[in-house]
């Protein structure tokens, strides 16, 4: 299932074995959730690998858990069973080392958009001079098209730049994983193509290992390294990956006309119909 | 243009919009929409409010009526036809010492609000006139380390009104120390929320009256040595114990209920306690807090009437009981101008609420 066999170089860490380059490794992963009619699983035995510098797109039905593994890599729910290590530790709880791209914007209303990105670089480098922490926040916010917004308050956004304030304040803090949990599902298709866009281009310069959640098909290859397919739940657990080999960066247009796109469409859309 | 968009922004703002209606009538910037706003926002209110007053003028008469036709009824049967007749002429003559006593007549109330303010006047002058002549004599008693001698005359209607004030802000600005903290605890710990919420309940709807005796039996004992003034101290504590209630509800509620993207996000930030509850839970939690608080000091200003009128502090509360107490002509019409200045103030507080909350609200939708 995993395709990276050909790595050898096998590192011990606290006791277990992984792959210099593996970021991200989830072993026999379980989610398990009580109801009065006995439990309910909804993630069973599930294992994916991500490496260092990979774009991972993750698509499967509606309630089949992908938000939940999601939400297990940040630390923001419990884990059952199994384990989940970045760069061979085990994760205990929420932190700074996995930046989170919600869904909904999620940025504090009553503050601008400059103090919503300084809230977390004030948190993850609290030895850098004040400057130096505005100049990182105004520098994401001015790659993402913000320059003209910094003392905006969110509230005064519209959605599409408040999602770009998301985006700023997750590279912001400079995390090792990207989780992203679909996080242009609520835009409409013009927006949501600017903000792919603008997530490429930030991605491409820092090269932060990512996870995104997504339902949408296009979005899913042309963000990707690697789409990941999960199987509906409950008991969901991965189905299939699919390699996306195209080259980076890539252009919309570029990738549209590509000659594998629709080979790679169909493969989704055919496990998705399943 | 500037400036008037901003009066604009401002008198909507406070929620008092039909102000900007008035305006557009004199610059003459009205439009048909403009126009049916007028009607809507200033001549049916202005209409209503006439007509509040001529069905009070109507009311008031007949109740006068049937107080003069009792009173000559009376002198017929007791004393006689004569006695009847000279009766009938008092009352007609408006002489003072017959007058039926009854609900007052608008224009009588305008009278009493008129030598209220004529009467605050020469209190005034008394006391400036006062302050001159003891001005020479505190200042050597002060040198001296005793007491200056202070005006012990009557209080007029304004200084009531000041007192009132005082006592109301010292009350809600108690309940406010007290409400907001205790509020933000209860509202961070679940457990904290059951273990308390009993006596919330149970002491919520406790009637000002009997917080103002419980007040008063603790504060009685602990003031007994000092000099200080009592009566303000128990009602203001009395006011403020009354009023915290919806404030404490309405801040943990708040604070309980901050949206879970907010708190996700903290946690990913690993966010410290301390920069939890004043970055994220404090802030968000604000708008209800604001509502508790202006939910309070409307109650504060409700319950201060009674209360001072039942401790005996000075203050609007005491002064409609003494008039009452005193009966004198012009005491029921006196009743009435208190009753106007205690809603008008309710709703300038309220307003002033209003503002504020608007103000640290960071959704848009106002309060009402």
């Amino acid at each position: 299932m995993i395709t990276n066999t050909e790595h050898t170089d096998i590192v011990t860490e606290n006791g277990i074995a992984f792959h210099e380059d593996v970021m991200l490794d989830l072993k026999h992963l379980k989610k398990v959730y009580p109801t009065p009619k006995g439990d309910y699983v909804v993630l069973e035995d599930l294992n994916l690998q991500i490496m260092k510098e990979e774009f991972v797109t993750i698509i499967g039905h509606s309630g089949c858990g992908k938000t939940t593994m999601l939400s297990m890599i940040a630390g923001l729910n419990e884990i059952s069973g199994g384990n989940i290590s970045v760069l061979g530790h085990h994760i205990k709880g929420p932190g700074p080392d996995r930046g989170v791209i919600f869904q909904a914007p999620s940025l504090m209303p009553w503050m601008t958009s400059l103090q919503n990105v300084m809230l977390g670089v004030n948190q993850v480098f609290p030895h850098a001079t004040k400057a130096q922490r505005t100049d990182i926040a105004k520098y994401y916010l001015q790659k993402v098209g913000l320059e003209d917004a910094f003392h905006k308050k969110a509230s005064d956004l519209s959605q599409g730049m408040q999602q770009r304030v998301g985006i700023a304040r997750a590279f912001a803090i400079k995390p090792k994983v990207l989780l992203l949990d679909e996080p242009f599902g609520m835009l409409d298709s013009l927006t949501r193509g600017e903000l792919q866009d603008i997530l490429i281009e930030i991605w491409n310069k820092e090269k932060i290992t990512a996870v995104m959640i997504t339902h949408d098909v296009d979005e899913a290859i042309f963000l990707a390294d690697r789409v990941v397919m999960m199987t509906s739940g409950p008991k969901a657990k991965i189905g299939d990956i699919l390699n996306i080999d195209f080259e980076r960066p890539r252009t919309r247009k570029a990738v549209l006309e590509h000659d594998d796109y629709y080979k790679y469409r169909k493969h989704l859309i055919d496990f998705l119909e399943h | 243009m500037k400036q008037s968009i901003t009066l604009d922004r401002v008198t909507k703002f406070m929620g008092l919009g039909f102000l900007i209606t008035l305006k557009s009538l004199f610059t003459g910037d009205l439009d048909k929409e403009g126009f049916r706003n007028f009607l809507r926002k200033v001549v049916v209110p202005i209409a209503s409010i006439f007509l509040f007053i001529g069905l009070w003028h109507m009311g008031a008469k007949s109740l006068y009526n049937i107080e003069a036709e009792y009173k000559i009824e009376k002198a017929l049967t007791e004393q006689g036809q004569e006695a009847a007749d000279a009766m009938k002429a008092c009352i007609a003559s408006g002489d003072v010492s017959c007058q039926p006593n009854t609900l007052p007549s608008p224009a009588q109330v305008w009278e009493s609000y008129k030598s209220l303010l004529r009467d605050h006047q020469i209190i005034s002058a008394d006391k400036a006139a006062f302050a001159e002549k003891t001005a020479v004599i505190n200042a050597k008693r002060i040198a001296e380390g005793k007491d200056p001698i202070t005006y012990t005359g009557r209080p007029s209607f304004v200084d009531q009104i000041l007192t009132s004030l005082k006592t109301v802000f010292a009350g809600f600005l108690l309940a406010l120390v007290i409400a907001v903290p205790i509020g933000v605890i209860i509202g961070l710990s679940k457990t904290l929320r059951s273990s308390v919420n009993w006596l919330i309940q149970i002491f919520k709807p406790v009637s000002p009256v009997v917080w103002l005796l419980l007040v008063f039996m603790i504060v009685k004992t602990m003031t007994k040595d000092s000099n200080s003034d009592s009566a303000f101290i128990i009602s203001f504590i009395s006011v403020g114990l009354c009023s915290m209630w919806a404030t404490l509800v309405n801040t943990a509620m708040g604070v309980a209920s901050v949206d879970k993207d907010y708190i996700n996000v903290a946690k990913v930030l690993k966010l410290g306690p301390v920069q939890k509850v004043f970055k994220v839970i404090l802030p968000s939690s604000l708008p209800l807090i604001f509502t508790g608080l202006r939910i309070t000091l409307s109650v504060a200003w409700m319950v201060l009437i009674a209360i001072e009128l039942l401790a005996q502090s000075p203050g609007l509360g005491s002064f409609v009981w003494e008039e009452f107490q005193n009966g004198a002509i012009d005491s029921n019409s006196k009743i009435i101008v208190a009753m106007f200045v205690i809603g008008g103030i309710g709703f300038l507080l309220d307003r002033i609420m209003l503002t504020i909350q608007n103000t640290v609200s960071f959704n848009k939708t106002s309060g009402i």
